[in-house]
């Protein structure tokens, strides 16, 4: 196998703004401190940061999806780029990183910030989260297939997967359990997550439904908040503080056919492909990964992945987590150590890259991982997924 | 709380056709005269075998419902909750999928592989969403 260019990648640094529900700032605000908390933390100052990128740049979306734009972003940082994007579609949340991977590799630019800003909780105060479409007249795209049957928010779409994999696998509400009940025991040995409060099984069924089979407990938590990354060349690697986070490989690919209601096996989502992928550019397997910071916006979504890379066979997810002692810390595969998205908050994929990569600097603490040497960082759900695989 | 209702979908040069027949009672889907593939949501060339000149072409109306959801959560000030998101497959062809509502359908009847039919609800004189309804089994 010839060298996947991505090995000429490295993350150099990390870096969060506060985290929190209702912090009413503004989403320009948090990316800034993010981004220069990445910055110094990368040993780098402003004026070495060459390129940026993000998801998803201005577009319309719910309130506090979207986060500032890079223009403004690089004018409030006062820098100039040799390269920037931002955009919407590709392998996941995590697309503007693996971007920057190849941008630093075909030397394009040495030093890339990427960031992801969301102000959902913010946005979110006075009306409570609505819909995707509310408020809309007329429906374009693929939404028109959707929304006018009040199916307005990927609960309504991933329940429908979830409830066809329960039916062929047997796979029961308490193994989606198993995956809000372990992110919250890990989100009490992280200080920066947003629900830290023990959550029992007696407490998951008490839960209101939000759409069957998914309750309260299953969706992830709106937060304000921002990450930011600095993708480097590995060729910086020596002059940085801290030993570097290296791309083993990514996993960019998308099957037939991406639409959500005719993709073919929805007992699977575009996580599978990705996952395939990502595999295919590695000589490490799914026994080496020392922890997997897997996207669990719902729950189920970090089911899906489990099955896609690997760590279990198809349709067999639900026995894997079942009890939680298997991906739980000092299990076989620590799983969303942070408290993932349902106990850390809707950093939107970002936060299990920012832990992914403290796991393997070795600075996580009471929740640390012993002894960390490789990650796998999937994100995304339905036709939507990319994945990284990284190593210190 | 002015101004929320149920969004409606736009008429685009593409979609338009199918409400528009949904709308005059018939369930229609864009078909490949050349590989006898429907085409849903509609796209202007066949995605099997490339060719364009796609026909409409009528179907039965019945299916299977492939999957379901319970919706408890109004997401827009008034919408009245709960109500049955089902995804619906349909007798012509594995895969060809219509996310719709369940009506006339008590939840503890709702079951995967449940036959069901389509009815129309009308919405204005040029669209109608269509909806299913559980059929009676072996008719
Ligand atoms: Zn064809």
């Amino acid at each position: 196998m010839t060298e996947p260019l991505e090995r000429r990648a490295i993350l150099s640094g990390v870096g969060q703004s506060a985290i929190g529900r209702r912090l009413f700032r503004d989403d320009l605000d948090l990316t800034c401190e993010a981004a220069l908390r990445a910055i110094a933390d990368a040993g780098l100052r402003p004026d070495d940061i060459d390129g940026i990128a993000a998801y998803p740049g201005p577009v319309q979306g719910g309130p506090g999806f979207s986060g500032p734009g890079i223009y403004e972003v690089q004018d409030a940082l006062g820098i100039e780029v040799r390269w920037h994007l931002s955009g919407l579609e590709g392998p996941g949340q995590i697309m503007p990183v693996i971007a920057a991977c190849f941008a630093v590799a075909a030397g394009l630019a040495r030093h890339v910030l990427v960031y992801r800003t969301v102000t959902e909780s913010t946005a979110a105060a006075d009306t409570g989260r609505r819909g995707i479409g509310a408020g809309s007249a007329e429906i374009r795209g693929f939404g028109a297939f959707l929304i006018p049957f009040g199916a307005m928010s990927a609960a309504n779409w991933l329940a429908l997967y979830a409830r066809r994999h329960m039916h062929e696998y047997g796979t029961k509400r308490e193994h989606l359990a198993a995956i809000a009940l372990t992110d919250r025991r890990h989100a009490a040995l992280n200080p920066a997550a947003v629900y830290r409060e023990p959550l029992t099984m007696e407490d998951y069924f008490a839960a209101r439904m939000v759409s069957d089979p998914f309750c309260l407990y299953d969706c992830d938590v709106p937060v304000d908040g921002s990450t930011a990354v600095v993708v480097s060349t590995a060729d910086a690697a020596g002059d940085l503080p801290h030993p570097p986070v290296r791309v083993n490989a990514v996993g960019t690919a998308l099957g037939k056919r991406p639409v959500w209601d005719q993709w073919p096996d929805i007992t699977t989502m575009a996580a599978r492909d990705a996952a395939r992928h990502m595999w295919s550019r590695t000589e490490l397997r799914p026994a080496d990964v020392d922890t997997a910071q897997l996207y669990d916006g719902f729950s189920f979504l970090t089911l899906v992945w489990l099955e896609a890379l690997g760590f279990c066979g198809k349709g067999e997810s639900g026995p894997f987590v079942e009890g939680g002692s298997r991906i739980a810390l000092g299990g076989e595969l620590p799983l969303n150590t942070w408290g993932g998205q349902l106990s850390g908050g809707r950093l939107h994929g970002f936060g299990f890259l920012a832990e992914a990569c403290r796991q393997l600097r070795g600075e996580c603490g009471e929740r640390q991982v012993p002894d960390c040497e490789v990650a796998v960082v999937g994100v995304g759900g339905g036709p939507v997924g990319g994945c990284m695989l990284l190593t210190r | 709380m002015a101004g929320f209702f149920r969004p409606l979908p736009a008429l685009e040069p593409l979609t338009a056709p199918f409400w528009r027949a949904c709308r005059a009672g018939r369930l229609e889907f864009l078909h490949c005269p050349r590989c006898s593939y429907f085409v849903h949501p509609p796209r202007p060339i066949c995605p099997r075998c490339r060719q364009g000149e796609l026909e409409r072409r009528a179907v039965s109306g019945r299916g299977v419902l492939y999957s379901y959801t319970v919706n408890h959560k109004a997401w827009y000030p008034g919408q009245e909750v709960p109500y049955v998101i089902g995804l619906v497959e349909l007798a012509e062809q594995e895969g060809l999928r219509l996310t719709t509502n369940i009506v006339n359908c008590p939840p503890e009847r709702l079951r995967i592989g449940l036959p069901v039919r389509v009815v129309f609800e009308v919405l204005n004189d040029e669209v109608a969403l269509p909806l299913f309804e559980p059929a009676e089994e072996g008719r």
